[in-house]
């Protein structure tokens, strides 16, 4: 049987992935999610006892590139996209280190 | 009261490679440059656009791995790790969480005791770093700058082996020279080029299992490492002696208030929501590329230390010196190699060098002048053409402007008179103009001498050969 997805599930991905949820979309997504969960269980049942993991089906491997510059600058293209642009940047809101650290798993200025 | 604590402290440092383009874009990763001039559609996250591994960073990180010690992983893999901030354009990170490039190593450090100690590494992974974010303190706004996003970073995760600043310390000053001399990274930490994460957690001493750790980010510098281990320390204990309980937090250390505060309180894996990046294929490390990798590792500082006192003939004290920095032991043997006299060498880059990099608050790294002229400078003072006053003050302009020595020389006209004829004149006329220091030296007072030599040297304007000069004095006053 499928996991039964919480409420308190749905809170906590809506905050990872900064989003706000009504009430009913709570219930959609709750309901999404349980389906996705069911078809994962579903592959459960599946003997994989080994069979070596793999990440996707390509069979190649090492696609590398030499460490030579190829692109020039690509500042208009990269702000192109920005709906606010000033002094050369993206402008976002501001981003304060002791509030909205808090809220970003990978935290602060380090990664 | 009473109870005796031990820190336990592990480190993750994260060190920016020195690639000429980023990890999976052909972008330049050099610093400095007008905000996102260095980004194009795979390194500012734009959807559809695909990675492509950069070799140099694959092998860096197998340098770095091989010289401490670590196991390559041969079958190896990205993964992404999943966060929103706007300095991460991608929403995600693209790092290695399951099969990490290098696995169990470690290395040697000298204790403050003068023991040694093995501090383990856990692991090593590749990934890439955040955009940066500027601050308008008046706009109320931010400005993204995505030309450090996708720079290629290595994380060397150590296992919690250390248990004091002191042992912090020493194991980054080792990681760093190891990584210097291995040309992988130039690791400054005021540039950022070089992070350390503190994890620390303290215990009763004689227990065997951990504390509750915390993580400190923030530091810039080793004092501020050094700083911030005392103060956490110090806050863990308290917390435990008032009947409290350390939470396991990730904290950021201010340096001038010289105090931490809490950033986030959970920090779980799952919260990243880590998968296989879809868009990278599978990495395969053979046995012959890592061997190849191996061929190429440099002299490190051991054999450099060794080799410095049997083949040059350096006391222990100068050869420390000169391999504490990549930058003096290449300089070092560069100009030795010009020159042909590698204990001149060191001494002006124990002396003089030291002396002015000290004056102007300088490390061996911000050293600009080049092997040619130190080279040049003592060939001019072995040969004579200038005096070792002189060479001094043509020292400094090399030092501080890596002056061309023979040209200045010849442009200010500080080659000592080598014309004896000219000297005669003078010397004659000092002992004419100084009967009663002539006198002293023929009374038996050898030291009057000096002050005739010093007479000469000063009406030669410097330029004659002070042990000459001498010479020439004790010659005429004998006669």
């Amino acid at each position: 049987m499928a996991n039964i997805i919480s409420d308190g599930t749905i809170e906590y991905v809506g905050i990872l992935a900064k989003l706000e949820l009504s009430e009913e979309e709570k219930e959609r997504a709750k309901k999404d999610m349980s389906e996705m969960l069911y078809y994962i269980d579903k592959l459960n049942e599946l003997d994989t006892s080994g069979i070596e993991p793999v990440s996707h089906i390509f069979t190649m491997n090492n696609v590398l590139r030499e460490d030579v510059i190829t692109n020039g600058d690509g500042s208009s293209q990269t702000l192109a996209n920005a709906p606010e642009q000033a002094e050369g940047g993206i402008v976002v809101p501001k981003t304060i280190l002791d509030e909205s650290a808090k809220m970003r798993p990978g935290g602060g200025d380090g990664v | 009261m009473g109870k005796q604590y031990e820190t336990v402290i592990g480190l993750e440092v994260h060190v920016e490679l020195a690639t000429k383009t980023k990890i999976f874009c052909g972008c330049s990763t050099a610093f400095g440059s007008a905000p996102n001039t260095h980004t194009c559609p795979v390194c500012a996250g734009m959807p559809g656009a695909l990675p492509v591994l950069n070799k140099k960073v694959v092998e860096y990180a197998m340098a770095v791995g091989l010289a401490l010690g670590c196991e390559i992983t041969k079958n190896c893999k990205f993964d992404r790790k999943n966060y929103f901030y706007p300095d991460n354009p991608q929403n995600y990170q693209i790092s290695q969480l399951y099969l990490p490039i290098c696995k169990n190593g470690g290395i040697e450090i000298e204790t403050d005791e003068g023991g040694k100690k093995f501090v383990g590494i856990h692991e090593i992974h590749m990934e890439e770093d955040a955009g940066k974010l500027v601050h308008d303190e008046w706009e109320g706004c931010s400005y993204v700058d995505f030309n450090r996003a996708g720079v290629p970073l290595i994380e060397i995760v150590s296992k919690p082996d250390m248990r004091s600043a002191e042992e912090v310390i020493a194991y980054l000053d080792k990681l760093r020279l190891i990584i210097q001399y291995l040309g992988a990274s130039d690791c400054k930490l005021q540039e950022g080029s070089m992070r350390a994460d503190v994890n620390l957690s303290v215990r009763e001493k004689g227990r065997g299992e951990f504390g509750t750790r915390t993580e400190m980010k923030n530091l810039n510098s080793f004092k501020a490492i050094a700083r911030a281990i005392e103060n956490e320390k110090n806050r863990q204990i308290d917390l435990l002696e008032s009947g409290g309980a350390v939470i396991q937090e990730t904290r950021r250390w201010d340096d001038l208030k010289e105090y931490s505060f809490a950033m986030r309180s959970k920090e779980d894996a799952k919260d990243y929501r880590y998968f296989p990046d879809p868009d990278l294929v599978l990495l395969q490390i053979t046995d012959s590329w890592i061997e190849e990798i191996k061929g190429q590792q440099p002299e490190f500082r051991t054999e450099k230390l060794a080799r410095y006192q049997s083949e040059y003939g350096l006391p222990l004290y100068d050869a420390e010196i000169l391999t504490g920095t990549k930058k003096l032991a290449d300089l070092f043997e560069a100009t030795s190699a010009l020159s042909g006299s590698p204990k001149k060498v060191s001494n002006w880059l124990m002396g003089e060098t030291m002396r002015l990099l000290k004056e102007n608050g300088m490390d061996a790294e911000d050293i600009r002048f080049s092997p040619e002229n130190l080279a040049a400078l003592i060939e001019l003072a072995d040969k004579g053409v200038i005096n070792s006053t002189v060479a001094k003050e043509v020292f400094g302009h090399v030092f501080a402007e890596d002056a061309d020595p023979k040209r200045y020389v010849q442009e200010h006209g500080l080659r000592t008179v080598q014309d004896e004829g000219a000297l005669h004149g003078v010397v004659e006329q000092v002992i004419k103009e100084n009967a009663k220091s002539v006198q002293d030296y023929k009374d038996g007072k050898e030291k009057a001498i000096g002050f005739l030599v010093g007479q000469t040297m000063k009406a030669m304007k410097g330029k004659a050969d002070p042990g000459a000069v001498k010479e020439m004095l004790k010659g005429m006053l004998a006669e």
